[in-house]
């Protein structure tokens, strides 16, 4: 197997000809979870920087799917990941895993550091991660790993407990009377407890978050979390050289691209679906919640931001050109309260923004099922969202009932729903509106749900191969022009949707 | 307090009339220079601005206060909207290269619109407020503002009147402008208790235990609830009305209600029953139930846009601007005196300009000379304070003040750590 050298550059480490022993380090290595500060500094060989890397992968992609499958934390999960991480070898009992662990946690750093959303999603998936194995340790390691890591907090005294006892107890989920006395309290600044302030699992006072020894891994993780945000963005300035290196970029580019799979922001069926068809493929080719917002416009003639960024999107991934898109909001918004002129002046801009013809030109990607779920809940007013997920389950089993769905179908469904597997129950939704056994595909995309039931109805006419990359500068940080050998599908277009956020308010 | 009628046609005369003699810009300047503590922070402030006809401008910027005011005096801008401090001057946005034009810091602002509250309120609808009604927007402030000072420890904020249906609160103390998107967000969900869209029946849902931030909200809801929900909104009134709030409540309690309710028609004794029924089942059950907390939380909490105060680069409405739907000021909330606050009492721009008139010719006829030596900013001094936006450019003063006397401690901290060795 032919090795490879690799100049050391910034955070990156030397790669040589050699297949070298295992680490020795004993340091580094003398506790089975670590921060990934510094880096590896030893030799791999190509296929062990292969397997690790791909390894590491398929465990994010794992932890992924349990999030959305599971509670987060719950006993199933946990159970679940266990499995997983022993499965794919990545148990912390000896310092050779904890070496893979290492290593193939900077490998994914160069293959993930290169846009924003692929960041964000390292970020998330690595945090579960080490959420869960931090949670595992006994009290002694956790304590153990904040000393190693030099992570000293404020502890609160025991007069400033006693006067907040009542509080400290009803914030903090399993505190009572009886142990409070005996727990470490820490007082941090809010900023620092971001996800136990946004769940409301802590109390505050003038700006700190009063935390429980027990919840100390919400402030671990927050360094975490900026740490390797850090990391990153120094390691995509880092990207270039690492890239020019022709075996490695193949295989940092298939990387990226694994998890990603079809992101429909490709339109590959651009006007083959005409205005006319679109109210009876809402019924038969939709998924539910398209199905819901295309509804709520027909009636309501307007659809609030949110319900216009979801559907829009899928529209468009559906196929239709932006011609056909202004056209069709158009004429509904007419019917409503929106005169012609307005519309032009105020939603056309929209439109045209989401097609990638104006401001940043950023060709936005159609909403992937995992997004509509965990993203921007809809409120009072609001259509957009995942039905199973947002959806009152009285009123969903109502709506699915004048669908027509057989009761033993809906019991299915809504046993789907409480179990929170949405996309599951969506899938299930297919089957039985399109009188399958099995639908064939595993769920995670609205676009996906189309194209699976065109397959099935045999209305898609063949797909056309490649209709035309689309124009817009796409941030492929480091890419050089003439490689990327791989055909795959596009990198993810930047998904920052700041500008358009900001400038439309909803009248 | 006679209000002119307002006439949206005569905006377009009104207000130069307004941007000349009545916008306090040296207070707006003061205001977003932040005490200079950072060089360029009004320079990279990013305003929008409404034209006649819909035209919308974004990334206009500013050196200096006059530049500010005679950009103003010239376009007079049916709406001006306030966005972020960035990298860069944002007029010169399109000069940089992409990607390094960031937006770096802003207010954390909050939008409450009563529109959000539709579902709950039977007096009006859409775009109509009353007077009813705008007892929402002042239980908002109170929950809101405690909330952010006592829990969050903000000291400076600037609530204001949108103008036509609800509140904006801008938080300016130096933290708040430096918060991430993930904090803004974190703060924006610590806040809200009403979740759930069209397809939601059940918005509010309480556990034990139940956490000191909801208890502290629910006691300012109670203060107001009887008043407002039973009495006003007729909560407990109409069948209509009661069905909607029973549908809130478990099967057996709603049953058991509707009973009662055959022979007890006086809402406030029906709202009594309820209660009491509730309090009872959760005695007796271990599984307990908060669902008459959690009827008064749905028909009175505040309902907040997450996504408007999430955003860094989020453009919001300035105080100050003039809502060109119904002509009023957007002016500063006096929070010490909120139930006092009444939004048909704000003065829209009719009612300045008439002021204005009126104090120009009173002024001649008591004889005093317009005097040349003046600087323009006394007589404009002048002319505010002879209508009825005095008041409200000094409560901005007061907050300006409290901002400037926050600063000088800061200051006075800082050099007395360097003292010490």
């Amino acid at each position: 197997m032919k090795c490879t050298a690799l100049r050391h550059v910034g955070s990156l480490w030397c790669l040589q000809s050699r297949k070298v022993a295992l680490g020795s380090n004993p340091e580094l290595y003398g506790h089975c979870l670590q921060l990934y500060g510094q880096p590896p500094l030893e030799s791999v060989s190509l296929v062990q920087f292969e397997t690790f890397a791909v390894e590491r992968l398929k465990l994010l992609k794992s932890v992924e799917n349990l999030g959305v499958s599971y509670v987060k934390m719950s006993d199933d999960y946990q159970k679940k990941l266990s499995t997983e991480l022993c499965s794919l070898n990545f148990p912390h009992r000896t310092s050779v895993k904890r070496r893979k662990d290492h290593i193939s946690h900077f490998i994914l750093r160069l293959a993930y550091c290169q846009t924003e959303d692929l960041r964000r999603w390292f970020i998330q998936q690595e945090m579960d991660l080490f959420r869960y194995r931090f949670s595992i340790l006994s009290a002694k390691y956790k304590t153990e790993f904040l000393h190693r890591n030099n992570l000293k907090y404020d502890t609160v005294s025991i007069e400033e407990k006693k006067t907040l006892k009542d509080e400290l107890i009803n914030s903090s989920y399993g505190i009572s009377g009886a142990t409070i006395a005996e727990q470490e309290f820490y007082r941090v600044p809010f900023q620092d407890a971001l996800d136990l302030v946004r769940l409301r699992k802590v109390f505050l006072q003038v700006g700190y978050a009063y935390i429980p020894h027990q919840d100390i891994v919400t402030i671990v993780l927050n360094d975490f979390r900026t740490r390797l945000s850090k990391a990153l963005a120094l390691t995509a300035r880092s990207l270039p050289a690492v890239q020019s290196d022709e075996r490695l970029q193949p295989l940092l580019n298939h990387l990226s691209h694994a998890y990603v799979g079809q992101d429909y922001s490709f339109q590959k069926n651009i006007g083959k679906v005409s205005l006319e068809q679109i109210d009876p493929l809402s019924t038969t080719s939709f998924p539910l919640c398209m199905r819901q917002l295309h509804k709520a416009l027909r009636e309501q003639h307007h659809l609030r931001h949110g319900g216009r960024m979801q559907y829009g999107l899928f529209l468009k991934g559906v196929g239709l050109t932006l011609e056909q898109a202004l056209q069709f909001w158009r004429a509904e918004f007419v019917k409503g309260k929106v005169d012609s002129e307005k519309f032009d002046k105020a939603y056309a801009y929209s439109i045209r923004h989401m097609f990638g013809k104006e401001g940043k030109r950023t060709d936005y990607t159609p909403y992937s099922c995992m997004k509509v779920i965990l993203s921007n809940p809809p409120s009072q007013g609001d259509y957009h969202g995942c039905p199973f997920r947002h959806s009152d389950p009285e009123l969903l089993k109502q709506k699915l009932q004048s669908y027509k769905i057989s009761p033993g179908g809906l019991v299915q469904i809504l046993d789907l729903v409480k179990g929170m597997h949405y996309q599951l129950a969506c899938q299930k939704y297919f089957e039985l509106t399109h009188s399958v056994e099995d639908a064939g595909f595993s769920l995670n995309h609205p676009n996906q749900y189309f194209t699976e039931s065109q397959k099935l109805l045999g209305g898609g006419k063949e797909v056309k191969k490649e209709v035309e990359p689309p124009q817009r500068g796409q941030e492929i940080a480091g890419s050089n022009a003439q490689s990327a050998p791989t055909q795959s599908p596009k990198v993810q277009a930047l998904d920052k949707m700041g500008d358009l956020e900001s400038f439309f308010l909803d009248e | 307090m006679p209000t002119s009628d307002y006439d949206p046609a005569c905006l377009p005369d009104l207000l130069p009339l307004y941007y000349r003699r009545l916008f306090p810009f040296s207070q707006y300047y003061r205001w977003l220079t932040y005490g200079g503590v950072s060089k360029s922070y009004f320079q990279n402030r990013e305003f929008s601005f409404t034209l006649k006809d819909d035209i919308y401008v974004r990334y206009q910027s500013f050196s200096t206060q006059n530049e500010l005011e005679k950009e103003i005096q010239k376009m007079n801008p049916y709406k001006i909207d306030i966005g972020a401090v960035y990298s860069h001057r944002p007029s010169q946005h399109n000069t940089v290269k992409s990607g390094a034009f960031q937006a770096l810091e802003k207010e954390l602002v909050f939008d409450i619109d009563m529109t959000d509250y539709d579902d709950v309120r039977s007096c009006c609808s859409a775009a109509d407020i009353c007077s009813k009604c705008w007892t929402l927007m002042t239980i908002a402030i109170r929950i809101l503002d405690r909330a952010l000072r006592e829990d969050f420890g903000f000291q400076h904020l600037l609530w204001v009147y949108s103008g036509r249906r609800g509140v904006h609160c801008w938080v300016c103390d130096e933290a708040a402008r430096k918060l991430s998107v993930t904090a803004r967000s974190a703060v924006a969900e610590y806040l809200s208790l009403v979740k759930g869209g069209e397809e939601t029946v059940r918005k509010v849902v309480l556990s034990d235990p139940i956490h000191p931030f909801i208890s502290q909200s629910l006691g300012v809801v109670e203060n107001y609830f009887n008043k407002y929900a039973i009495v006003d909104q007729e909560l407990l009134a109409s069948k209509e009305s009661v069905d909607r709030v029973l549908s809130l409540l478990p099967e057996d309690v709603r049953k058991e209600l509707l009973v009662h309710y055959q022979n007890e028609k006086n809402p406030v004794n029906r709202w009594g029953i309820l209660t009491d029924l509730v309090n009872q089942k959760r005695m007796s059950s271990k599984k307990g139930g908060y669902f008459e907390k959690e009827i008064m939380l749905q028909y009175c909490y505040p309902r907040l846009d997450v996504n408007v105060s999430k955003g860094v680069n989020h453009l919001l409405k300035s105080p100050f601007s003039i809502h060109p739907k119904t002509g009023r000021v957007s002016v500063p909330i006096d929070v010490r005196n909120v139930d006092k606050f009444n939004p048909f009492e704000v003065p829209t721009i009719s009612l300045l300009c008439e002021e204005l008139d009126k104090s120009r010719a009173d002024e001649e006829e008591d004889g005093i000379k317009n005097n040349e030596t003046q600087s323009a900013e006394r007589r404009k001094i002048r002319d505010y304070k002879r209508t009825s936006l005095a008041k409200y450019i000094k409560l901005f003063d007061q907050f300006l003040d409290a901002m400037a006397h926050t600063r000088k401690g800061e200051i006075l901290k800082k050099s007395d750590l360097q003292k010490e060795f």
